[in-house]
């Protein structure tokens, strides 16, 4: 009874105990906070993550891919049909995407994906992803609303905006161009701007017209900006006219069949064939659909065509763009063959990609897939199906994953196959995040051992302080185990409270985290959590009750390790030498 | 009572009692052989110079100290089934010879020694507290609150009960002191220098108060170097170069 009454009364009169309690509350306050924070971000990346690479991939090691999409697709179905809920057959292959600015092309390595939208969606949802889909939001105010509406399947048509900024840079650019033939004073100030790209400058002096030297030679100084583009503000070259040479077929309504010969000479030299262009012009067709959009269709990923920007009068960190929706790029790539040879083509960029991910919105670029099997000669004409590299399996539950990766592996062998779950894609990723965590609690726990040392050091100032109590007690007839179980009923105590009182902080931390953020923001000025910068709205946050638990009693189990020491000092004092002790 | 008198039976004894203590490697003889006897309510004076081991052996004889070489006894009065026997108490298992702190002996200190973050009423209970488990305590509550405030009433401290040690001064907090002695209903009351820390009106009460105790029939052994006080005592037992010498016949005479 008494070893109750004076722990407790001990823990009300001795000021010196708060401090531990504060360092254990303070460590378990930490842990909670971090682990939360990180586990909500974890969790956030894993969806994210899961939702792009689709539940189950089966990719094939050639280049050149397998032929007849369908067939595989029917393969997987007739295999694993049980689980599988959505197939998509996609082309995935590595190249370069071109686009020009300040006038200079710029190229990017990429992964190029073939998909069809409405296949791929089922997959991997890509509306989420999409910019056109999402509204632009800037210190929480709405300052573009979403270009499209939610139920809008994705798909390759150009928004109504994107269209508008194409006709917009589209007329600038004859008009520039018509200056510059009328007024042949303009000439030099092309000059430097044609230096910089000798390979897909036409001939300026090409009979063929003027408007492919316009196309080519872009007016990137031109004074007039595109509209909405805060960069002429700002000062900055905004680069909007990419070269625009037209292939033949530029019927934005009807692009995906594209004419043999074309293919043939695409894969043949396909860049030749950008270049020079007159060979098939149709000049009539190509005036009335000037500002049509190119058959290739791209959603490019936000990290190859973004920056940050800081302004440097007001500190302002913004976001630039380089690349806009109706804006033209270049693609190259390798054809299908061996060996391999490069294979270039334009396309129009429809959409802007961005998942959160930032090792995929700067690596990806998705195409339309019968355009880029065309490119790459993946396409069979006369089956009038092309060949394909990567199936995307969507489960009905992903439980199942690791038993249709079996199934799977037996009908796609593994010398020409790959099969695997996203998990297993990402391994290492994954496994770096978990050995992060893991790190990252290990450090955090020293932390409460810390506190857990600083109980040490002040439970032996106790039990020096209290000898003569001690003395007392044994003189009394308590036992030299009661003695010592005051203290470690003392230390339990501490922990106790030091532990509940830091659950709680550390919860409705986590909790109020956003709002913490914006006092935090108001006092410094400047944002500490940039959704521009992490893509998410808010502070992600996921708080583990098990995870909880844990820290709550490793910091009761350390508060009591820590007295333990002390107690057992205290329960070998001598009653005689602790009575004598003053 | 007078029964004890007349016929003085053997309470608590020593037989060659020797206690040799280490200080910095050179072992100091204290004790050298004590042999004493306390009858059965008896008030005992132990007197001597200072450092001459009087507190010492009041420490062997309340067990808060073991003998290196000699024996402490204990003799227990005859019941009913069993008949009157002396033990060895000193060799006791130490849960044993808590108990017997506990429960036969009561101390009394010079400077007190009230645990400083109890009241005057938790300090009083605060061996019935050793004693019971949480829950034993628990039920006991109310009859053990009463036996405090009966006791503390005794002593002349009820006015005092929700009191810190540190509010109280030096003769009331002696009396919490032997008011905790006494919860337990002990048979040997060990009192080290009681008065040596108060002025002597306040000593003078608080050995009539001993006085009274023992008239109630409680054995007191009372460690004291006040010759003054020793005379109130029954019997004197001086300690000289760590042996006893009787002066019972001088104080009879």
């Amino acid at each position: 009874m008494y070893k109750l009454l004076l722990s407790t009364r001990y823990l009300r009169t001795r000021f010196i105990a708060l401090a531990s309690i504060v360092s254990v509350m303070l460590g378990v306050a930490t842990m909670i906070v971090v682990n939360s924070v990180m586990s909500g971000f974890s969790s956030e990346m894993r969806t994210r993550i899961h939702a792009i690479l689709a539940d189950v991939s089966v990719e094939t090691n050639s280049l050149n891919g397998e032929p007849d999409a369908q067939a595989q697709i029917d393969l997987v179905n007739q295999v694993a049909g049980d689980y599988v809920e959505h197939v998509s057959a996609t082309v995935e292959v590595f190249g370069l995407l071109h686009f020009r600015r300040g006038g200079q092309w710029i190229p990017r390595p990429v992964t190029l994906v073939g998909i069809d939208p409405a296949a791929e969606t089922l997959v991997s949802p890509l509306t989420e992803n999409l910019d056109s889909y999402r509204p632009v939001e800037q210190d929480g105010v709405i300052i573009r609303p979403a270009l499209r509406s939610s139920d809008e399947r994705p798909s390759w048509k150009l928004t109504d905006e994107a269209l508008a900024y194409r006709k917009e840079w589209k007329a600038r650019q004859r008009r520039f161009f018509d200056g510059w033939n009328t007024n042949p004073e303009a000439e030099p100030m092309l000059e430097p701007l044609m230096d910089g790209e000798p390979a897909f400058a036409p001939e300026p002096a090409a009979e063929d017209g003027p408007r492919f030297s316009a196309e080519a030679g872009t007016p990137s100084l031109a004074t007039e900006q595109p509209i909405g583009s805060t960069a002429a503000s700002t000062g900055i070259i905004q680069t909007d006219a990419t070269d625009a040479a037209e292939p033949e077929i530029v019927n934005a309504a009807d692009f995906t069949p594209l004419v043999e010969e074309q293919t043939t000479r695409s894969a043949d030299n396909p860049f030749e064939g950008d270049m020079l262009p007159t060979q098939v012009f149709d000049e009539q067709a190509a005036e009335q659909n000037i500002d049509a959009p190119l058959p290739g269709r791209l959603y490019v990923g936000a990290g190859l065509i973004e920056y940050m920007r800081e302004d440097p009068r007001t500190g302002k960190v913004s976001v630039e763009r380089m690349v806009h929706p109706g804006d033209d790029v270049k693609i190259s790539t390798v054809s299908t063959g061996s060996p391999p040879e490069p294979t270039h083509f334009f396309a129009t960029v429809t959409d802007i990609y961005k998942s959160g991910m930032s090792e995929y919105d700067s690596n990806l670029v998705f195409c339309n897939l019968e355009y880029l099997q065309q490119m790459r000669g993946m396409w069979d004409p006369q089956s009038k199906s092309g060949a394909i590299t990567t199936l995307k399996i969507r489960l009905k539950d992903y439980d199942d994953a690791d038993k249709v990766v079996s199934l799977l592996q037996n009908v796609f062998p593994p010398h020409l196959y790959t099969v695997r779950t996203w998990e297993q894609k990402q391994g290492p990723l994954l496994a770096a995040v978990d050995i992060e965590a893991a790190i990252l609690n290990v450090l955090l726990f020293l932390i409460i051992a810390v506190a857990g040392f600083g109980i040490l050091a002040i439970f032996f100032m106790i039990v020096v302080e209290k000898t003569r109590d001690i003395g007392i007690l044994k003189a009394l007839g308590a036992s030299s185990r009661g003695v010592m179980s005051i203290f470690l009923s003392y230390g339990l105590a501490l922990g106790m409270v030091g532990s509940g009182v830091g659950v709680v902080l550390g919860l409705l931390f986590v909790r109020y985290i956003n709002e913490i953020e914006g006092v935090l923001a108001l006092i410094m000025g400047r944002k500490v959590f940039d959704e521009r910068i992490y893509y998410f709205p808010a502070i992600p946050t996921q708080v583990n009750a098990f995870t909880v638990a844990w820290v709550a009693l490793g910091a009761i189990l350390i508060a009591v390790l820590a007295s333990v020491l002390p107690a057992r000092r205290a329960a070998r004092l001598h009653p005689v030498q602790a009575l004598r002790y003053e | 009572m007078t029964d004890h008198l007349s016929f003085p039976q053997p309470h608590l004894s020593t037989v060659a009692l020797e206690r040799t203590y280490l200080k910095a490697q050179v072992r100091i003889p204290v004790l050298r052989g004590v042999e004493m006897t306390v009858n059965r309510g008896e008030f005992l004076a132990i007197v001597g110079q200072s450092g001459s081991g009087k507190s010492t052996l009041l420490h062997l004889m309340g067990l808060l100290d073991q003998p290196n070489i000699g024996e402490v006894r204990l003799h227990v009065e005859a019941t009913d089934d069993r008949p009157a026997e002396s033990l060895r108490i000193d060799n006791l298992p130490p849960a044993t010879r808590d108990a017997l702190r506990n429960r036969v002996f009561g101390f009394i200190f010079q400077a007190y020694h009230l645990l400083p973050e109890l009241t005057v009423l938790e300090n009083v209970q605060s061996p019935l507290m050793i004693r019971e488990s949480v829950l034993g305590y628990w039920k006991n509550r109310r009859e053990y609150r009463d036996r405090a405030c009966e006791i503390i009433d005794r002593v002349g401290l009820s006015h005092r009960l929700k009191h810190r040690p540190s509010e109280l001064s030096g003769g009331e907090m002696q009396r919490a002191a032997i008011a905790r002695s006494l919860i337990s209903r002990p048979e040997i009351l060990l009192a080290d220098e009681p008065t040596g820390n108060l002025d002597s009106q306040t000593g003078r009460d608080i050995m009539s108060l001993l006085k009274s105790l023992n008239a109630e029939g409680l054995t007191v052994i009372m460690v004291t170097h006040d010759d003054n006080l020793a005379a109130q005592a029954d019997r004197i037992i001086r300690l000289a170069n760590g042996r006893s010498v009787d002066l019972a016949s001088e104080v009879a005479a």
